[in-house]
């Protein structure tokens, strides 16, 4: 089991580097761009032999390998370069919005998980009850929202007409802040979760081995609690990780509606900035919490699934 | 053959997005852009102004109606790149294989994992805001279902000695791979395709609603909600319309897209799940 | 004679298509004794597994019990609630089904698998269970059955799988057992030792047994009785033995004809086997008059227009054929 174990996070490895190495590359290939940012924040246009001078001093006119170098060597190290904005380490700028971006994403993931699974659940149960069509309406309208325009909903109902919740901002981190945003980015998740829960649990409760539980004997309640859930749970994990992988780069969006301190509202001021360092530093993080999320899926497949570990 | 009420109401709604960008000129009752009267500027829905007024004093309805044309112009424009590139990398990478197939497949899993706003977004960095840049970057940020599925089939009918025996008959091999693998994928990567454009509709609404994308005045509904987040608490009407615009256009491609997976791809192998 | 322990009286199934209903499976009977193994022979879509399914309530959408009565030691249970129908199920009628593989859950060792018959019908506690699930194991010849209840199903053979159905059916000593195509999709080698295990397992417990397979042969052997069925319906019932020597159906006479056989034919040179002509029909698109009329060797007018009725024949069998015998 170890093996198998040792054997996947191993193959997270080479993906790592490749998106190291595209992120690199992104912001490499055109010539002058990654510079260029310098000078725009609208305050002052940079005199073209400081902008030499900065050249030099990044090595930027070193040859493309020996700069990929260092850069994986300088981010191994933790170090992911200076911002250009506010001329700290783009590591410290990082670093502090880490927290409120995992909040934010786990929350939104609770909510996802909770409604949709359940609703998935039940719709299987029943297939073309009312409470069916119901769900799967639901879930291919969340699917179809503009998320941040659904924020932007939420936000005029519920903070501004009913004054129920605060409408933007991370206050003292509290739950009362989180509701609004949790809810914005989970509804697609949600959404999705539903569809794939149902058509999961559908599959299972055709499959040969039910029929058989059925045989011998058992309630259909016993049936779906000691045959139908563990498998439907091995379709639908894979849904539940990759989800929450990307939520933290779905969360872009919905962090800039409700200026919410994350990574992701970093990531859309430093584009808007032209703040180089920062913008790979975001990607950099977003990607690699992909990744992690995504291993821990494989784990977990490993535990669930017998014929995984002992394949 | 089954078409089920999805299609149904899916392709009606699409119809409806379609016809109205088509017939914008005629359908909208003032310019877009040039008409704007600051006298009118915010007004709640009313007779003469079936939306309401922006901050400019601009007719809503007519700017949703020629959002339209911006925003399906867009996101089927992009979509069609991403399914070209795809396609074409998938039915190369599956048959002819060795290093070429390993950096596809290499460059697809990357790709996926990295989310499709960021990428986007980073593409924006580089390119700098506006409608080219925009176009571009949606244009590569989603190729790699229909590369996964192009491949797959590639690498399925090579086993099938379909390929084989056209390689005998002494077919060239891009004509093999129009004319043999390409259109017994046709089915599944038109619901891609379809599912694809309400994707990038809804990116494009996002990015221009950062102000990354399509900038105001130009009556994209992403960059129309930008404009009207502003003023939520005073005119709501300004963010509920093209919101329901995007939403209706997006359920409308959503409904079509499962209804014609249903009939195009009985397998679902495209389903995203 | 005792009463016999199952009863199918003029049994109809239904199958909802596309807005129009068909007769699946129509006026079948027959009766199982106490301890006794009847055949139920029949193509590939013949009727025979729904019709089993149906006896054990298991029919789902879009088919359904459309008239008929199933009596199960005098007690009549085709209207039964679903709750009386789990009471019975596992309990009083077990059971197996073809493909072993997919009929056993792939998440949960085998062992609890059994020893789930024992928490559900007798109350046992899990631990008494799995005691009990390992000595199930031995019946059926499992080796090193302790080590064998915690493994999972990929890792058993398809033999061992369809050892441990068996298992799983028997374990609350029921009255009948039904077992669906239970060795088709075992290698022949494996397959005279599961036939045999069950016959054996069963004589001992006086269990009775349905057996349901395309394979004439196979069944022959095993049953003391055994009926045919063609699209949805039954040709032919008797005793094994007069099945083979003595058939009356043409359909039947087709079966064992086409029986590949060591012996005179093939030393003079005849190899060639004999075949049915024609397909089996569709449910939706089955013949008027009697069903197998398009391929029948002896069909006159009558065969195409009208059904045929039974036939009683000796020793409580049945034709039904125009031309029988």
């Amino acid at each position: 089991m170890l093996l198998v174990l040792g054997r996947r996070l191993f193959n997270v490895i080479p993906t790592l580097l490749a998106v190291i190495a595209l992120v690199f590359l992104l912001f490499s290939v055109l010539p002058g761009s990654f510079i260029s940012g310098m000078g725009e924040d609208g305050r002052t246009t940079i005199d073209p032999a400081v902008m030499e001078r900065m050249r030099k001093e990044m090595g930027l006119d070193d040859p493309l390998a020996e700069r990929f170098a260092r850069y994986v060597a300088h981010t191994a190290m933790g170090d992911l370069g200076t911002s250009f904005r506010t001329r700290e380490p783009v590591t410290k700028l990082i670093g502090v919005r880490i927290w409120p971006s995992l909040k934010l994403v786990f929350a939104a993931m609770t909510f996802a998980i909770s409604v949709g699974v359940t609703l998935g659940f039940l719709a299987a149960l029943r297939p073309g009850s009312l409470l069916d069509t119901v769900s799967m309406v639901t879930a291919i309208s969340g699917l179809s929202l503009s998320q941040f325009w659904f924020g932007l909903m939420l936000m005029y109902l519920f903070a501004l007409q009913l004054n129920w919740l605060p409408s933007f901002g991370y206050g003292d981190g509290g739950l009362r802040n989180l509701i609004l945003p949790a809810v914005a980015l989970g509804v697609g998740p949600m959404a999705l979760l539903a569809r794939t829960t149902r058509a999961a649990v559908l599959d299972v409760l055709n499959a040969d081995f039910v029929r058989t539980a059925r045989s011998k004997g058992m309630s259909e309640r016993r049936v779906v609690e000691w045959h139908v859930l563990r498998n439907a749970l091995v379709l639908v994990i894979t849904i539940v990780g990759l989800q929450f992988g990307s939520l933290m780069g779905q969360a872009v969006v919905v962090e800039k509606l409700f200026a919410w301190p994350g990574v992701g509202s970093l990531m859309v001021d430093s584009v808007f900035q032209r703040d180089m360092p920062a913008v790979q530093g975001c990607i950099l993080l977003i990607v690699v919490f992909f990744l992690f999320i995504n291993t821990l899926v494989d784990i977990a497949y490993v535990v669930i699934d017998p014929r995984i570990r002992y394949g | 053959m089954k078409w089920g009420s999805n299609t149904w109401v899916g392709g009606g709604l699409v119809g409806l997005a379609i016809g109205v960008a088509i017939f914008a000129p005629w359908i909208a009752l003032t310019d877009p852009v040039m008409d704007a009267n600051l006298m009118n500027a915010e007004l709640p829905p009313s007779w003469e102004f079936p939306f309401g007024t922006d901050a400019q004093g601009r007719d809503i309805f007519s700017r949703i109606v020629y959002g339209a044309r911006i925003s399906l112009t867009v996101g089927f424009v992009s979509q069609i790149c991403n399914s070209l590139i795809g396609v074409t990398l998938g039915l190369t990478a599956g048959y002819w294989g060795g290093w070429w197939d390993d950096l596809v497949s290499g460059l697809t899993n990357l790709m996926l994992a990295i989310p499709s706003l960021v990428f986007a977004l980073a593409i924006m960095a580089i390119l700098g805001p506006g409608l080219a840049s925009l176009v571009i970057a949606l244009g590569l940020t989603s190729w790699s279902y229909s590369c996964r599925i192009a491949r797959a089939q590639v690498l399925s009918l090579k086993s099938q000695g379909y390929v084989q025996a056209a390689r005998i008959l002494g077919y060239g091999d891009l004509r093999i791979m129009f004319t043999q693998v390409l259109p017994n994928i046709l089915g599944p990567l038109i619901v891609i395709a379809t599912l694809g454009i309400g994707g990038a509709i809804l990116a494009e609404a996002a990015l221009s609603f950062l102000g990354l994308g399509i900038r105001p005045p130009f009556p994209s509904w992403g960059s129309m909600l930008s404009e009207a987040r502003d003023q939520i608490r005073a005119a709501p009407w300004l963010s509920v319309f093209p919101g329901l615009a995007i939403f209706f256009t997006v359920l409308g491609l959503n409904l079509l897209g499962d209804g014609l997976r249903d009939i195009l791809d009985p397998q679902s192998t495209t389903r995203r799940a | 004679m005792s009463t016999p322990l199952l009863t199918v009286d003029d049994l109809h199934i239904a199958l909802a298509g596309d807005g129009a209903t068909y007769g699946a499976v129509e006026k079948v009977s027959f009766e199982i004794g106490r301890g006794e193994a009847f055949g139920l022979v029949g193509e590939s879509g013949c009727g025979k597994s729904i019709t089993a399914l149906a006896i054990m309530g298991l029919l789902r959408r879009p088919l359904s019990l459309s008239g008929g009565r199933i009596v199960l030691d005098g007690e009549e249970i085709q209207d039964a609630s679903a709750a009386e129908m789990r009471r019975l199920r596992g309990k009083r009628i077990a059971m197996i089904f073809q493909e072993p593989m997919t009929a056993l859950n792939p998440l949960s060792p085998v062992g609890r698998q059994i020893a789930e018959m024992f928490v559900l019908h007798q109350g046992a506690n899990w631990n008494e269970a799995m005691d009990r699930a390992e000595e199930a194991l031995r019946q059926v010849r499992v080796p090193s059955p302790e080590r064998r209840i915690r493994d999972y199903p990929h890792q058993l053979s398809g033999g061992m799988r369809q050892r441990v159905m068996i298992a799983i059916a028997l374990a609350c000593g029921p009255e009948l057992l039904i077992a669906d195509e239970p060795t088709t999709a075992l290698d022949v080698t494996v397959q005279a030792e599961i036939i045999d295990l069950m016959a054996e397992l069963c004589a001992a417990k006086g269990t009775a047994i349905l057996m349901i397979s395309h394979d004439l042969g196979l069944v022959a052997n095993m049953c003391r009785r055994v009926a045919v069925m063609y699209a949805g319906r039954i040709v032919e019932s008797q005793v094994a033995g007069a099945i083979f020597a003595t058939p009356r159906h043409p359909y039947t006479q087709g079966l064992v004809d086409s029986l590949p056989r060591l012996g005179e034919r093939s030393r003079r040179g005849q190899q060639r086997l004999r075949e049915i002509s024609g397909v089996v029909p569709s449910i939706a698109a089955y013949p008027g008059g009697c069903r197998f009329n398009p391929r029948c060797p002896a069909v006159t007018d009558i065969c195409r227009s009208t059904a045929p009725d039974i036939t009683p024949l000796p020793a409580d069998g049945l034709v039904r054929c125009h031309h029988h015998g």
